[in-house]
């Protein structure tokens, strides 16, 4: 049904988008729970900026990230040299460049469920002798729990769809950054690819069916669980 | 245990500056209408209001000090609070909920405790429930076994009562009244219903304002015309502590002791020696001036006649002392000049009616 190469880009586009999500997660996170609930002067410069990524278009911050971490930018090349890492033309980069990209899908999805829970509830917490960690994780981590898996959900299926940034910062190479959308981009451009762009779209299609399916799924769950 | 508290603070148009202090156990009600500033004063002390100004003691340690610039967190102060909206955390069981302060006291309490609090409040049943299956009352008890299980030094409670409908209100009381007997520890009981007040409280502060108005015990407190005046509450009449001296089988009545006398009351089923609370309402009084020999009230008390003040274009609060008990009653404002009342008049009180609450426990000694 799917050819090798098929299959591979597929594989690719499901690690791709687990490690950009798994990596983007925590920092969302620490960044959410700092800002919710907080108020201090820049805080709406601090916010713009935290969701810059989902309104610029992607071939910038493709761009933006090749000035940055290609192997001859400066910051890149000190990588490279201290540290043996390389972001460029590698499928890790292609990691980066989606995380950031779907990052304010998590970072907004968890900080409205911390906003969403009672004030009052640390309240109580703090009286029954609950330090500040003490409540972020048995208060703030499981309440926002729905928000949390929600948020990580729609980024992977956000992951899955990348197409700019990666082509643009790491290229379209096999088996190393040739995403799904990628290859179906391939496909078009290359003379009798039209059923190989048919099939891959089919795919994403239904990957995305089941990704919202999911979340849907979750949150109910956890609804149930966070007794909401 | 004590607590004494100094604070100011301007909350810009209101300004709160409360000073009081509390020496012993049992529950002191910080009573005054919507506004006065009653949640504000629980909130400094539990520490999640920090004063611009004072200081708050509590056992001996220093909570808040302005001046040396200490503020403990609340979650360092050992001060149980019980909140008007129960509170509870919705994705815990009961039992979750109730061992969470438990964990976390310094000192723990032992697990022979946890029963112990557990059946004091009637909870047995409802450990495995999650808090959204719980009525508004059943919370409430929750919410309370929580915060005493977290062995506080001063317990505070906020309300607990208010966003609760008569019922679930008479299937608390009698919990709160064991409480207020057994628990060896002070408790400030926010309320701005006289009810609650004259039936649950062993003294009273009055707040108005954001100020302290007033501060004695109950039985003084609410038979204190310029307190009723003060809080513009119909003064409440009088709150009595006697004892239950005998029972009449025969006359179906049984007598109750206090300084100053005794009060005939239906036959009750509470043992001699008991110690009991009643109340008898200011309408409920009527005065005379010699004493009147057939009459059908059982309670013709004499006394004497402490303060009057006319409260409105028809009626006249009179403040009676009989031996230590202080009475109120409610006359019209002619029957008041008819009678000549004047303070230090001997008068004779004619109480038609004695409220005994049917669940009324013993006054804490």
């Amino acid at each position: 049904m799917l050819s090798p190469a098929e299959v591979e880009a597929l594989l690719l586009s499901l690690r791709i988008s687990a490690v950009a999500v798994a990596c983007a997660l925590p920092i969302a996170l620490a960044l959410a729970a700092l800002l919710a609930h907080r108020r201090f002067p820049g805080k709406s410069i601090i916010d713009g900026a935290l969701h810059l990524p989902m309104v610029l278009p992607p071939v910038v911050v493709g761009y933006l990230l090749l000035v940055v971490l290609g192997t001859r930018a400066p910051v890149g090349a000190w990588l490279l040299e201290h540290f043996g890492i390389r972001f460029a033309f590698s499928w890790t980069g292609a990691a980066l460049a989606s995380g950031i990209i779907t990052f304010p899908f998590q970072f907004r999805a968890i900080r409205l469920s911390i906003e969403a829970i009672d004030s009052g509830i640390g309240d109580a917490a703090k009286t029954l002798g609950a330090g500040a960690l003490d409540r972020f994780i048995n208060l703030t981590l499981p309440l926002a729990l729905p928000g949390i898996i929600a948020g990580a959900i729609t980024a992977f299926a956000a992951c899955l769809g990348e197409f700019g940034a990666i082509i643009t910062f790491v290229s379209n190479i096999p088996g190393e950054t040739r995403t799904l959308p990628l290859a179906i981009y391939s496909a078009l451009q290359s003379p009798g690819g039209e059923a190989e762009a048919a099939r891959l779209s089919l795919l994403a299609i239904i990957l995305a069916l089941i990704g919202v399916t999911l979340a849907e799924f979750a949150d109910r769950r956890i609804r149930v669980f966070a007794g909401r | 245990m004590s607590i004494s508290v100094r604070i100011r603070h301007d909350f810009g148009g209101f300004q709160l500056a409360a000073n009081f202090a509390v020496e012993q156990s049992g529950i002191t009600a910080l009573f005054g209408p919507s506004g006065s500033g009653k949640t504000s004063i629980v909130n400094a002390i539990a520490g999640l209001l920090r004063p611009q100004q004072g200081n708050i003691v509590i056992g001996g340690e220093t909570v808040l000090d302005t001046q040396s610039r200490i503020c403990v967190p609340p979650q360092l102060r050992r001060v149980g609070y019980v909140f008007q909206d129960a509170r509870l955390f919705p994705h815990m069981s009961v039992e979750g909920n109730l061992r969470f302060g438990w964990r976390r006291a310094p000192i723990q309490a032992e697990e022979a405790e946890f029963a112990r609090i557990v059946s004091l409040l009637g909870l047995e049943s409802l450990l495995a429930r999650r808090p959204a299956k719980l009525s508004g009352g059943e919370k409430s008890r929750v919410a309370l076994g929580r915060a005493l299980l977290s062995s506080p030094r001063i317990l505070l409670l906020d309300e607990p009562l208010a966003a609760l409908d008569a019922a679930r209100k008479a299937e608390i009381f009698p919990y709160l009244e064991r409480l207020r007997d057994e628990a060896k520890l002070p408790m400030l009981y926010v309320s701005h219903s006289l009810d609650e007040v004259a039936r649950l409280a062993d003294s009273v502060i009055v707040i108005k304002g954001g100020a302290v108005a007033a501060q004695g015990p109950v039985f003084d407190i609410l038979a204190d015309l310029d307190i009723s005046a003060l809080t513009g509450a119909p003064s409440f009449g009088a709150v009595i502590d006697t004892r239950v001296s005998a029972h009449r089988q025969s006359a179906g009545l049984s007598v109750l002791a206090f300084d100053g006398g005794q009060l005939i009351v239906p036959l009750l089923r509470h043992p001699t020696g008991q110690r009991l609370r009643v109340r008898i309402r200011a309408e409920d009084v009527m005065l005379a001036t010699e004493e009147p020999r057939t009459i059908s009230a059982n309670n013709v008390l004499l006394c004497s006649v402490t303060a009057v003040r006319e409260t409105d274009a028809s009626h006249a609060d009179v403040q009676l002392l009989c031996g230590r008990a202080r009475f109120v009653a409610r006359i019209t404002r002619a029957s008041s000049q008819r009678l000549g009342l004047k303070p230090g008049m001997p008068v004779f009180a004619i109480a038609k009616s004695v409220i005994v609450d049917p669940h009324a426990a013993q006054v804490a000694d």
